[in-house]
């Protein structure tokens, strides 16, 4: 699904990213988790074409398309999907309303027709229940007044309705008590399938204890330096981040 | 620009203008005459004018285009039904006029009007040192008078469409509306041009609103760039009455709205919202007074603007609160988005309270659209254009949101999609 070879970003003339490889196959879930400044945000913001970034070197190949070569939304209407860390609150804009036109605006580039409202309020109320979001929430102003727990879950509710081949959650599990983790997570596992592929981005285990990665990656100075099955985590979460430190170092 | 060149005496820009043959108070005219004698017009030095410069429009000698072309005026009509009254370069064209007979409503021209009935014409008018006003009175060419009978709903719209339609040409209007007690009604200001250049528009409103009487006034104000119009509507507020007022502003070269409410009784309500939308090289400039002079009262007042391109903008809000007028709650807010870097806005939110039991607010913010939200859209699959349109129309929303008369909210929205590719 996405093959990433040798890829080096920066931001204000800083070097992040150091060279980093990372290939998901479609039907996985893989996981990246790091210490902080690893560069995990800069990733995500990357894939998503972020302009602060310059990317200085490497590849990024998105289901045969050049990603890098793309605009944000272009990316989007391929098939990617970043769910933010940060949900932006945009007042007077209602969630449906943004989600009809990203939707619109995403099958007009693929050759679909637009969606008619009927179905469109259909596909609300059936992806809404996935994520157990308040419908009239939908029909507010987007994050506007959301407390964290609902901003995230507006996050994977934008997902379902978008269907991406490609999905990264940038920090999802951030902030969240257990009770919207477990809502949250349930979405996700719920939206995974054979054709599509995840990218969760976390510092901590705990969410992979309900979504469930295919492969850990841990993200250190800009590159990644081991990968593992899903026990990696758990080794990770038990022994911190500092042995990777000192391995790193040591070589 | 050096101020020098906006030194320049009244007389040669009045020099085509004919003294009004309009039956007003005798005392009115010789005041503005003797008003605007030996006058200049103002410069940025008059606190009243500070980031509004005058310069092009005192270089003009506009003339007087009385007989109207008979441009066909139906696509600049916001309403299907009603009353209409089209005034093409300040007379009334009666072929496009149509009025119909309301009971309990009362349209008349000025010229066909008795000295009597036009007695408390510029009563409310102050003449001193407000040079429009007294071009207004000197030079009238002709007025609107509407009279709402006591206890009389008005359901049909009531329209005025004021029409530029020749080049260097001035039109002088005066509109006198008075609403009876209990009676209710909404009235329609459209102001535009076609084939009209460098020509002024100078409309002054007197309307005074009975007790326990509700009033919507509602302007669009579309002159294409390159003309001007000076705006005023003095209002006066009787006890228990509501007066509402939207001022839509879409083009124009150089726009003043000067609005003055004088709530003189207890338990009013008064509304002044504006949007203003803006590029090119247009300058809009909102100036507004809310007089509260007695106690237990609301005013609402909120002006946005989007200024793109090389346009500026200017809101000067007051709100007085007298001395006995106990009890006020105002509040007034003006917001900005400058979508470049050369587009530029004075906003200057003033209170003046002498009383001391009110709530009272006042704020004002200017930004650029916010970057992240942006982002954030495009990150979904919505173009940049759509994501900025988008955010836009959600802000300008808040105040076009407000007015609820659908054939004025289409109106609005079709030049929007007009000028600017919008769909609302």
């Amino acid at each position: 699904m996405i093959t990433i070879k040798n890829l080096h970003a920066s931001i204000d003339g800083k070097e992040i990213l150091k060279g980093l490889n990372l290939e998901v196959p479609a039907g996985q879930v893989h996981a990246i988790m790091g210490p902080n400044g690893a560069g995990k945000s800069t990733l995500a913001s990357v894939l998503a074409g972020r302009e602060d970034y310059e990317v200085t070197e490497g590849s990024v190949d998105f289901d045969g398309a050049d990603l890098l070569e793309l605009s944000t939304e272009d990316r989007a209407r391929e098939g990617m999907f970043l769910a933010f860390q940060y949900p932006v609150e945009i007042p007077g804009v209602s969630n449906v309303n943004f989600l009809r036109t990203a939707l619109n605006e995403i099958r007009e580039y693929r050759g679909q027709e637009a969606i008619s409202a009927k179905d469109f309020m259909a596909m609300v109320r059936e992806k809404s229940a996935i994520v157990e979001l308040d419908p009239k929430l939908a029909s507010r102003a987007v994050n506007e007044g959301f407390s964290g727990g609902e901003k995230k879950r507006n996050e994977i509710f934008q997902m379902a309705m978008l269907e991406p081949k490609l999905a990264i959650l940038d920090e999802t599990d951030s902030g969240l008590d257990i009770d919207a983790l477990r809502i949250v997570a349930n979405g996700v596992n719920k939206l995974r399938s054979e054709k599509n592929a995840t990218i969760v981005i976390t510092h901590y285990q705990r969410l992979l204890d309900y979504i469930i990665p295919d492969v850990v990656h841990v993200l250190y100075d800009g590159r990644i330096v081991k990968s593992g099955p899903k026990e990696l985590a758990l080794e990770l979460e038990e022994k911190g981040y500092d042995w990777i430190k000192a391995e790193q170092e040591a070589k | 620009m050096s101020e020098t060149q906006t030194d320049r005496t009244l007389s040669a820009f009045t020099k085509h203008l004919r003294q009004t043959e309009i039956s007003l108070p005798a005392h009115l005219i010789n005041a503005s005459l003797n008003e605007l004698a030996g006058k200049s017009f103002p410069t940025t030095r008059t606190e009243a004018w500070k980031y509004t410069r005058l310069t092009k429009l005192s270089k003009l000698s506009p003339t007087l285009a009385a007989h109207h072309d008979g441009i066909n005026s139906t696509p600049f009509a916001i309403h299907s039904t009603g009353n209409r009254v089209v005034i093409e370069n300040g007379a009334i064209h009666m072929n496009a006029t149509r009025f119909e007979t309301v009971s309990g409503l009362t349209i008349k021209r000025f010229s066909e009007c008795s000295a009597e009935e036009l007695q408390h014409v510029g009563g409310m008018l102050s003449l001193e040192n407000e040079l429009f006003n007294a071009m207004n009175t000197a030079y009238l060419q002709e007025g609107i008078l509407v009279q709402i009978a006591d206890k009389a709903q008005i359901n049909s719209p009531i329209e005025l469409i004021h029409l530029l339609s020749k080049v260097e040409c001035a039109a002088t209007i005066r509109v006198f509306i008075h609403v009876g007690k209990f009676a209710k009604a909404a009235l329609t200001m459209g102001t535009w041009s076609a084939g009209a250049d460098q020509s002024i528009l100078n409309a002054v409103s007197e309307i005074h609103v009975g007790e326990g009487a509700h009033f919507t006034l509602q302007k669009l104000q579309c002159e294409e760039e390159g003309n001007f119009q000076i705006c005023t509507e003095e209002i006066t507020q009787d006890k228990d009455s509501v007066f509402t007022m939207h001022t839509v502003t879409l083009n124009g070269t150089l726009v003043r709205n000067n609005v003055r409410v004088r709530v003189n009784g207890t338990n009013c309500e008064t509304n002044l919202y504006g949007a203003y939308l803006l590029k090119g090289n247009q300058h809009t400039d909102n100036h507004t007074v809310i007089d509260h002079m007695m106690p237990h009262c609301l005013s609402n007042e909120l002006y946005k603007g989007v200024i793109d391109e090389q346009a500026t903008a200017v809101f000067n809000g007051k709100v007085f609160v007298r001395k006995d007028a106990q009890k006020i709650n105002a509040f007034q807010s003006n917001g900005n988005v400058l979508m470049t870097d050369t587009a530029s806005v004075n906003s200057k939110p003033e209170l003046e309270i002498y009383a001391d039991d009110v709530k009272c607010s006042h704020g004002s913010t200017t930004g650029q659209l916010d970057e992240e939200a942006v982002f954030y859209l495009q990150s979904r699959g919505i173009s940049e254009r759509s994501a900025r349109n988008l955010l836009v129309e959600a802000f300008i929303g808040e105040v076009l949101d407000k007015n609820d008369n659908k054939e004025f909210v289409a109106k609005t929205n079709a030049i929007l999609n007009e000028r600017f590719g919008w769909e609302r």
